[in-house]
């Protein structure tokens, strides 16, 4: 993979972008974003520190997905109204883009999709069914959050948008959905469940008595 | 890469702004409610500042069964309890209240273990749906993962007390609908919280022993009461072995009762009519001449046939062995009454009797024939006959019901116990 060397807009700290396809980073000294505009670095805002969390998940945590590795490049952290949960961006084997999502250590590893036809936020009310590629799912739960925070490079320009609704999906095997409405054509995300002896996680948090 | 060689995340506390008490909080960044060990204030553990979510008014203070900070492993898995729950439903107008607490292991999913009445479970969350929707709607059974669940109950569920820390909002007074469906020692539970959210869980049955000791808890267990949900039966397993071994048993002593009837011979070992007149005497004594019984000691069977007609008899037989003097004896009332009353013809007893004597080993014997009847009665022939090697088939009735008395007495326990399990359910 191409690492390419920039320093920080705001505080000219070295910033190394490990992934072709990231777009933005956040500077490890002054918590500047930085978004990458191929030649020059623009800084378009700054995070607060992130918040004391519990995910045992790290940027350089490895694991595996199926027959693929992957390593944690990147991080958004939500937060609702009843707490937190973590979308680790990975990047498998081949430089594929996916999102590891951690709710209290709930796992789930899924992708970006394309040319589905995705319900409206109305639609997908609780128990809904939809079709896609052939496995039926249906509507789990319903969430607005907002970010609490970002970590590491992401695959796009981190956006301040103050409320947004996530719907997750399951189906009756372990297959995991979830559809992201921030933006005005909605995001359909899918993949599996998944838990902590399947991925085989290393380079993990260590945690005191533990 | 900068995240390797970090430090572990360590312990810390937080300080109740109510009554300045420190509280620890187990689960590291997980915890988002923290209950103040000391004035149990809820206390927002999210926020470096530390506010004041709910203040405890409540007189009652439960306390768990269990210490929050135990560790041990159940099922496999290391844990520590961090959090407890005391939540009720109410039935009928009658409140039942049941305690959860919250397992934390960091690089696991948070399972909870429950009891009710001595009763316990460990739950786990699950990632995929069962068969038939995501939403529990009436009583219709649910399947997940090749198992069958019968639905049990769907209550409202209020939390009533709160202890330790938790990592999503908690509160006195949160309400949940939950459905259970079992198939013991399993249960697969469902949650709805309003339009929000639906979890599925699987929880399964553990004896209250095995939490003591897998937990190193002082003490025992308290005793359970009544039967759960999804409490094994300890008679299902047990009574179908027993049917099994009983169908055996009845397999076999059928096998043997056809090879005696066919190997039976019904041989005539001696046959000879006599008179009996109770004008001479109301009793009479005779002895038959020596007869020879062959074979294996086997059966015996003496037939008496008279033409007795609204009359009785009594013949008192003795089957001496000549040689050794054994004696088998057996008296046997021959009545044959019938008559015609209000239009209806009836008739009581046989003129024939038959009776068998088993076992009688090979050898010569007589015998002794003693009679009894009515002084007035007109002189009585009669015939007997003596046969060896006769079937019989009284053995093989007695053995089949002691062979199918056991296990039918253990499948109506196991019913009374599923009985009492369903009792409590909303089908009961």
């Amino acid at each position: 993979m191409t690492s390419r060397a920039a320093s920080c807009p705001n505080c000219g700290a070295p910033l190394v972008y490990r992934w072709s396809s990231s777009v933005q980073t956040v500077c490890e000294y002054c918590r500047s974003i930085v978004v990458r505009t191929d030649v020059d670095m623009k800084k378009v805002g700054q995070v607060a520190d992130l918040p004391y969390d519990g995910s045992p998940i790290q940027l350089s945590t490895e694991g595996r997905y199926g027959d693929k590795g992957f390593v944690v490049a990147g991080r958004i952290l939500y937060q609702y109204d009843q707490g937190t949960w973590n979308e680790w961006r990975i990047v498998l084997d081949g430089g594929i883009d996916g999102w590891l999502s951690d709710a209290q250590n709930a796992l789930a590893v899924s992708f970006l999709t394309s040319g589905l036809e995705i319900p409206t936020l109305a639609q997908a009310s609780l128990g809904r069914s939809f079709v896609w590629n052939g496995t039926p799912f249906t509507v789990v739960s319903r969430t607005l959050a907002h970010y609490a925070g970002v970590e590491g490079e992401l695959p796009f320009e981190y956006w301040d948008k103050t409320e947004v609704t996530f719907v997750d999906l399951r189906s009756e095997g372990a297959d995991f959905a979830t559809i992201d409405y921030s933006d005005e054509t909605p995001a359909l995300y899918i993949g599996k469940a998944v838990d902590f002896d399947t991925v085989r996680l290393r380079n993990v948090r260590t945690f005191e008595g533990w | 890469m900068e995240a390797q060689g970090r430090r572990p995340v360590s312990v810390r506390s937080v300080n109740c702004p109510n009554c300045g008490a420190a509280t620890a909080v187990r689960t590291f960044g997980h915890a988002v409610n923290v209950v103040c060990q000391s004035c149990r204030s809820i206390l927002d553990a999210a926020n470096p500042g530390v506010t004041i979510l709910q203040q405890y008014t409540n007189a009652v203070r439960e306390e768990p069964l269990i210490p929050l900070g135990t560790r041990g492993k159940l099922l496999d898995i290391e844990c520590e309890v961090v959090g407890f729950q005391v939540r009720q439903i109410t039935v009928e107008g009658v409140a039942y209240q049941w305690r959860e607490y919250l397992l934390f292991n960091p690089y696991r999913e948070f399972r909870y273990l429950t009891e009710y009445a001595g009763h316990w479970n460990v739950v786990s969350t699950i990632n995929a749906l069962p068969e038939g929707g995501p939403t529990p709607d009436g009583s219709a059974p649910r399947s997940y993962g090749r198992q069958r669940y019968r639905h049990f109950q769907t209550a409202v569920a209020t939390t009533t007390f709160v202890l330790g820390e938790f990592p999503w909002q908690i509160r006195v007074g949160d309400t949940t609908t939950g459905s259970d469906y079992v198939a013991p020692p399993l249960m697969l539970s469902a949650e709805v919280d309003a339009d929000k959210e639906v979890t599925w869980s699987l929880g399964r049955y553990v004896a209250g022993d095995e939490i003591w000791t897998s937990l190193s808890l002082p003490g025992t267990p308290p005793e359970p009461v009544g039967v759960f949900a999804n409490q094994p039966s300890p008679f299902q397993g047990a009574t179908l072995a027993m049917w099994r071994n009983a169908m055996r048993l009845v397999a076999l002593a059928t096998l043997l009762w056809l090879a005696h009837l066919v190997s039976a011979r019904d041989k005539q070992a001696f046959a000879q009519n006599f008179v009996f007149d109770s004008r001479t005497a109301q009793e009479a004594t005779l002895v038959t001449p020596i007869f020879e019984l062959d074979g294996r000691p086997t059966a015996v069977e003496i037939e008496t046939a008279t033409n007795l007609d609204n009359q009785w008899m009594f013949v008192g037989y003795a089957l001496v062995n000549d040689e050794t003097g054994q004696a088998f004896e057996v008296g046997r009332d021959v009545s044959y009454y019938h008559g015609v009353e209000d239009g209806e013809s009836w008739t009581e007893g046989s003129p024939t009797d038959t009776v068998t004597l088993p076992s009688v080993p090979a050898g010569r014997y007589f015998l002794r024939i003693e009679t009894e009847g009515d002084r007035t009665a007109s002189p009585l022939p009669y015939h007997v006959r003596v046969v060896r090697d006769v079937s019989t088939s009284l053995w093989f009735m007695v053995a089949l019901v002691l062979i199918v008395l056991p296990p039918i007495l253990s499948s109506w326990r196991a019913l009374k116990f599923e009985g009492r399990r369903w009792q409590e359910s909303d089908h009961g």
